[in-house]
């Protein structure tokens, strides 16, 4: 049978053997976590705790400002020692509260289990929204806004992202294999919300355990299991929702303007927690990977773990690392250093040595169209990108900059070793800037 | 073969009539104060005066939308004849030259990154805030000697941007371009300038910069009047820039120079014979 897929995108190696067959372990507490206040796309949090506090886990530290914002909770009970800017995965030095662990490891008071059955969709969105849960896959879009569809908007159908396309990453597949359960409860939940019918699980072929297992699982509940191309990016919303359904979400619009809501599996269990037990998101599950790692595995980490206390606890490094990478590989972000915290968006941290990181020099376009023939976006990486360099910035809009969803194949195939998606996102900035002026 | 030269003749010669009326009943007429302006001005079309290039700007002059010292690449010299031809009492011009406040090149200022991507500061500055572990400092990609109109700016081999005082119009292209906006304008006569565009503390800049500024103060009880230290940075008070000179040996991170003695190191820009602006005096 022809598996479903999308047109365009490549296939990089995926070194998935790496940690796919390691259950998930829960890594101790750091001596330190810092807790930044931007986690998630939108306004970030604002500090609602000072110096000295003592604090619960679970308990807010950081109030939501504005409706694309959710709350931040303390990821364990101890001392606030420090409320200051922190190097933040961005690059940037951004406001961070600093706890220190009393090693209790205590609950606030006052979380209450939820029965799903009782509580009416408002209701749900708004404990959704409280335990501060995004989109886990990596992008940190507050998962209550996904969920409020404006007036006019149907949504029929729910797809649950169980894809991770990314190399290395092996999070969501351990997570599929080992809390199935939780998983799907959180599907039931966010079925209610969206009070649609029609639910689909998309996974690549190459987790075939974790497809006959969630297959099993779903039969008699209404979801159906689609197995899908091992192919880069397959876990892209946009193409995600086009191998599944068929539909194509159009130029400029959202994944609602054709009825579909795209969610996590990660997200689904942290709803779970969340509506079931009454669980703020103080942990993820995180992929530790990579050459450089002595012994690469899935954690369970509390969010401000430091990214050193991580590698610690897989064996350390086995040279001096090159690149330090949060997320995937194609997709992930360079970090500048391991004391950054992760965040509820580290899917995955991969240490590299100067041996796996080959840097060749630019070369001139040799107009091969490979990353035309690559692009999953179906725009023209190399045309927009001469634009970009040539800052004809109206013009890399006509040729459709915005439709990028950056992805990273365009530069992966460009055998001219071009920083293609890096000019065309320069171009969307522009972009951007152009429309925020006019 | 004679009917269509006839034919043709009749269309070109009919064409020919209706197009030498249509010119003269639909002529545009231009002031000819507006064509006098347009002689005097640069030609740059560089848009510094806000308007659509020198036509806009004349038109403007000549409607009294614009005073005539507003080209600065024209500067006092354009502002003059413009008011000759308008009439009017000339008034002075202001020049203005933009400086680069920073001296931490590629071997001076520690990078936190190593940057591969777009050679350009724009693009730079969204990854990580830049590849210089100065918050302030010159990236060196360029962007603003792109930018520039006039060939005034030039890149060194470290990866610093120097303006040269003489063939800066003024224009602030470059202000606008830059990131980090390490570019600031300056009046033309202060040739004395704070090269650090920091506001980190002085502990912090000793880190990653050997020509920051550091905030000892030493510059202020040098010459009191002539500088302010405000976020851990000296700046000059431009109203009593001639003070400003005798810091320039006290400084001890050398970051307070003055133009008259040349450009910072790596530059090919020749020293200034003096502090004013080509054409302006004399």
């Amino acid at each position: 049978m022809k598996l479903k897929t999308f047109p365009g995108g490549l296939h990089p190696p995926d070194n998935k053997r790496w940690s796919e067959h390691k259950p998930i372990e829960t890594c101790p507490l750091p001596e330190e976590l810092v807790v930044p206040m931007a986690q998630h796309i939108g306004a970030p949090a604002e500090v609602c705790v000072q110096k000295g506090d003592l604090v619960k886990k679970g308990q807010v530290i950081g109030q939501a400002k504005g409706f694309v914002s959710v709350p931040v909770h303390a990821p364990s009970s101890g001392e606030v020692v420090a409320v200051e800017p922190r190097l933040h995965p961005s690059g940037k030095a951004l406001p961070a509260v600093v706890i220190r662990p009393d090693g209790e490891d205590r609950w606030v008071e006052g979380l209450e289990p939820g029965d799903p059955e009782a509580l009416s969709a408002d209701q749900l969105r708004e404990k959704i929204r409280a335990a501060g849960i995004v989109g886990m896959g990596g992008a940190t879009f507050p998962a209550h806004v996904k969920l409020s569809p404006p007036e006019g908007k149907k949504i029929d159908t729910l797809i649950l992202n169980g894809v991770e396309c990314e190399p290395f990453l092996t999070a969501d597949h351990r997570l599929m294999l080992e809390q199935p359960d939780d998983v799907l409860a959180g599907v039931d939940i966010l079925r209610k919300v969206l009070g649609v019918s029609r639910v689909y699980i998309g996974i690549e072929a190459n987790k075939p355990d974790a497809i006959d297992l969630m297959s099993q699982a779903c039969t008699g509940r209404g979801i159906e299991v689609v197995p899908l191309e091992v192919k880069y990016p397959q876990g892209a919303e946009k193409q995600l929702i086009l191998a599944i359904t068929g539909r194509e979400v159009p130029s400029g619009g959202l994944p609602m303007d054709v009825g579909v809501v795209v969610q996590n599996v990660g997200t689904a269990a942290a709803v779970a927690d969340a509506v079931l037990h009454g669980r703020p998101l103080v942990e993820r599950i995180c992929t530790v990977s990579g050459p450089l790692v002595a012994e690469p595995k899935n954690l369970r980490i509390r969010i401000g773990t430091p990214l050193a206390h991580l590698v610690q606890f897989c064996g350390g490094v086995k040279g001096e690392p090159a690149k330090i990478i949060m997320g995937g590989p194609m997709m992930g972000s360079a970090q500048l250093s391991l004391e950054v915290p992760a965040t509820r968006g580290t899917s995955g941290l991969l240490l590299f040595g100067a041996g796996d990181v080959p840097l060749r020099s630019e070369g001139p376009c040799i107009r091969c169209g490979r990353c035309v023939q690559a692009c999953p976006a179906r725009i023209m990486p190399t045309t927009i990108a001469a634009y970009a360099r040539l800052d004809f910035i109206s013009e890399a809009e006509e040729y459709g900059a915005m439709d990028c969803i950056e992805c990273g194949c365009c530069t992966y195939i460009c055998p001219a070793t071009l920083p293609l998606v890096q000019a065309i996102r320069y171009a969307k900035g522009a972009i951007l800037a152009k429309r925020r002026k006019v | 073969m004679l009917e269509a030269i006839m034919s043709l003749g009749g269309i070109g010669l009919s064409a020919a009539v209706a197009l030498g009326f249509a010119a003269k009943k639909f002529a545009v007429e231009i002031d000819p104060r507006e064509l006098a302006v347009l002689e005097v001005l640069p030609g740059a079309n560089c848009g510094a005066c806000g308007y659509p290039g020198c036509g806009g700007y004349a038109k403007a002059v000549v409607a009294g939308q614009a005073g005539p010292a507003d080209c600065p690449p024209g500067g006092a010299g354009a502002a003059e004849k413009i008011a000759n031809i308008l009439g009017i009492a000339p008034v002075s011009a202001d020049p203005q030259v933009a400086v680069v406040l920073c001296q931490g090149d590629n071997a001076k200022a520690q990078a936190k990154y190593r940057y591969l991507g777009l050679h350009d500061c724009n693009a730079a500055q969204k990854i990580a805030d830049g590849p210089k572990a100065c918050p302030g400092g010159c990236l060196g990609l360029g962007t603003c000697a792109r930018v520039c109109p006039f060939g005034a700016i030039e890149m060194t081999a470290e990866g610093l941007a120097v303006i040269s005082r003489e063939k800066c119009t003024g224009c602030r292209k470059c202000v606008a371009a830059c990131p980090r906006s390490v570019i600031r304008m300056t009046p033309l006569d202060a040739t004395v300038h704070v090269l650090c565009n920091s506001t980190d503390k002085g502990a912090l800049v000793r880190k990653y910069c050997q020509v920051g500024c550091i905030a000892c103060q030493i510059c202020k009880k040098t010459a009191p009047e002539a500088y302010v230290i405000e976020n851990f940075l000296a700046r000059v008070t431009y109203e009593h820039h001639q003070l400003a000179a005798p810091a320039v040996e006290k400084c001890p991170t050398k970051c307070i120079r003055d133009f008259v003695d040349g450009y910072p190191e790596g530059s090919s820009f020749a020293p200034p014979t003096c502090g004013v602006a080509p054409g302006a005096a004399a």
